[in-house]
């Protein structure tokens, strides 16, 4: 059984068919790209991945277990993160406080525990220090402690994107699914993005789904690729096979 | 990095420092002697402020943390109020326990509207709760074991062998209540459920993703909000003597959430300033005249142009301007208000501190 594995997934809106009979397994510890031009279905099919939509037809297994029909704090709770192409971070709050939510299950604190909140030594507090010390070191690999205590609506967007990372690094995922995650960056705060995940999986091992629209980078991050033209997998397998592909050089042509 | 030390409970921490426990020590010694030098009739004004405060601040936790609204909380208000007096006079329960029952009861009223709002937002969860508080006083006017409309006298209630007569022991008993609910609620939003409650109102679909079961936390933001209303209606029996169908109206409940808007929503200080505010005016809404120089102009205003009856009208407006021109000029509330002050005062502050001898900047 692999670590995770789409079988036949369909995806229908209403007329559209947003993803058509996708299949793709996912080793522990590399990085696998989804690629294609815009409209293809890639975001599609981290939503249904997630939970956020129910596939139309097809399976998902993750661990050997089967995620699809779950819904997504379901998901969530057995160690899959996400990011969002358009950033959904918790506007009002400080960066702090949006990477503690990536801690809340790990936390328990309850309604009684949290009201009763009066020392050090009470459960909450205890739980509220040990949480902010993993999220400290989240803070700390991102390089965000000088943002730490700023609301987030109030940060530049590469920034916000990083804050967006690193409240999935939070809740310490076994699945990390990160959709464009350089959207909107220069070359550099770009590269900067791709050696940091790439670490992720070098240093921790973690899994990576990644969507994302420069070539370059999907590529050189790759342990395996998957192309999608039109929600159909056109091509899928190693970064240079993949890139060399006739019909994966023909979509982006097509693309401009 | 810095290499300075983080004290990452001091970021939680209910009383940060000492002179946070001075401010709370000051405000608690205020409290205590609040009832001996206003004059004794207006202890029961305090007392109904406080009640107010206590709605506004689960009302808060629904509106301002979670994000839903409610037109319903004088309902809430009602079932604690006619659970806690049902209680003392069909089951002879002692007043300790009829209280907590009103909390329990209408929690558990809270909680069940709180399933059908799940799949309500905006207007329709307006209309749905403003609905449910019709409804209770609808059912509670009919209903002779509620005694219709003529209500419901409170049979005298004791806190052990203590008597709860006179407004000064009811002041000390809501006031206190009051206290350590803020405090309670306080706490609440800076941990776990707190945050879970902001992140459905800011993102639902990231709170999810992050694992925060939405349905769970909005039933119990629902359920909370409706305990808090519940212990405020129980006291507001208490301190009445006397509770009726029509002091829980859909007008109260427009009130409600007015406060707590005009107050600063999603801030416990806003919440209990707004409260505060608008406790006071609510009672005192027919004392308009009593306003020096303009209160006659508006007395005459109203006999001539608004109704025959005159008065409550133009407290009404009055209320009405003072809400809508807070959240012109500062969206943020009262809370907002005061925050400008703070800032004004800390900018003097520093223009003295640099007029003079070079001061050290911490
Ligand atoms: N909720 C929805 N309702 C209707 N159509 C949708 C919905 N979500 C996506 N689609 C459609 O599905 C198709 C695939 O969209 P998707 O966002 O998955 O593409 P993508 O590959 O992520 O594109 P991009 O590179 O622009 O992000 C598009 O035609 C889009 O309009
Ligand atoms: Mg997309």
């Amino acid at each position: 059984m692999s670590f995770f594995s789409v079988q036949g997934l369909t995806k229908r809106f209403g007329g559209l068919t947003a993803l058509d009979d996708v299949s793709f397994e996912v080793e522990k510890g590399s990085i696998f790209s989804v690629i294609g031009p815009n409209g293809s279905g890639k975001s599609t099919a981290f939503n249904c991945i997630n939970g956020i939509y129910k596939p139309t037809a097809g399976s998902i297994h993750f661990q050997g277990n089967k995620i699809s029909g779950l819904s997504p704090s379901r998901i969530a709770r057995m160690g899959l993160a996400r990011t969002f192409q358009n950033i959904e971070l918790f506007a009002s709050e400080t960066t702090v406080d949006n990477l503690m939510l990536g801690r809340h299950q790990h936390m328990s604190t309850g309604l009684w525990r949290g009201m009763a909140m009066l020392g050090r030594r009470t459960w909450a507090a205890r739980e509220e220090i040990e949480n902010r010390e993993h999220v400290e070191q989240v803070l700390e690999t991102l390089e965000l402690e000088a943002v730490r205590n700023r609301p987030v609506s109030e940060l530049p967007y590469g920034t916000q994107k990083r804050v967006e990372l690193g409240r999935a690094l939070a809740m310490e995922p076994l699945l990390l699914l990160v959709d464009e995650p350089t959207a909107g960056m220069n070359p550099e705060e770009r590269a900067d993005i791709g050696e940091r995940l790439r670490k992720l999986r070098d240093d921790l091992g973690l899994t990576i789904l990644l969507i994302e629209h420069h070539m370059q980078l999907a590529i050189g991050l790759a342990d395996r690729v998957l192309a999608l033209n039109f929600g159909r997998p056109i091509a899928l397998g190693p970064p240079d096979e993949v890139q060399s592909h006739p019909e994966v050089v023909k979509a982006y042509l097509g693309d401009g | 990095m810095t290499p300075r030390e983080l004290d990452h409970y001091a970021d939680v921490q209910l009383l940060p420092g000492k002179a946070a426990i001075a401010k709370l020590v000051v405000l608690l010694a205020v409290l205590a002697v609040l009832p001996f030098v206003v004059p004794g009739y207006r202890i029961f004004t305090l007392n109904y402020m406080a009640v107010f405060v206590i709605v506004g601040l689960g009302l808060s936790i629904l509106v301002g943390d979670t994000g839903q609204v409610s037109l319903g909380h004088a309902g809430f208000m009602a079932i604690g109020a006619y659970t806690s007096v049902l209680a003392m006079t069909e089951l002879g329960a002692p007043f300790l326990i009829a209280l907590p029952a009103a909390g329990l009861v209408s929690a558990f009223f809270g909680f069940l509207l709180g399933l059908p709002a799940l799949r309500l937002d905006g207007p329709y969860l307006a209309i749905a709760t403003l609905g449910f508080g019709l409804a209770v006083t609808l059912i509670i006017g009919h209903g002779s074991f509620f005694g219709g409309h003529m209500g419901l006298v409170v049979p005298d209630a004791y806190l052990g062998p203590i008597p709860l007569s006179g407004d000064i022991s009811h002041y000390f008993l809501i006031v206190g209540i009051a206290v350590v609910l803020a405090l309670a609620a306080r706490n609440l939003s800076v941990t776990r459920v707190g945050r879970a409650f902001r992140a459905i109102r800011d993102s639902p679909i990231a709170a999810e993703t992050m694992g925060v079961d939405v349905a769970y936390y909005k039933t119990l933001s629902f359920t909370v909000s409706a305990a808090f209303a519940g212990i405020a209606g129980s006291l507001l029996a208490l301190m009445n003597g006397f509770i009726s169908p029509g002091v829980f109206s859909v007008t109260l409940s427009l009130m409600f959430l007015a406060m707590v808007v005009f107050g600063g929503l999603g801030s416990i200080a806003g919440a209990v300033l707004g409260s505060l505010v608008m406790g006071y005016v609510n009672l005192r809404m027919d004392a308009v005249q009593e306003i020096p120089i303009f209160g006659p102009m508006l007395q005459n205003f109203s006999d001539a142009y608004m109704s025959p009856s005159g008065l409550p009208n133009v407290g009404w407006v009055l209320t009405g301007s003072m809400i809508m021109l807070t959240i012109m000029f500062e969206p943020r509330g009262l809370y907002g208000v005061w925050l400008r002050i703070e800032d004004g005062v800390r900018w003097l502050r520093r223009r003295g501190a640099s007029d003079g001898p070079a001061a050290g900047t911490g």
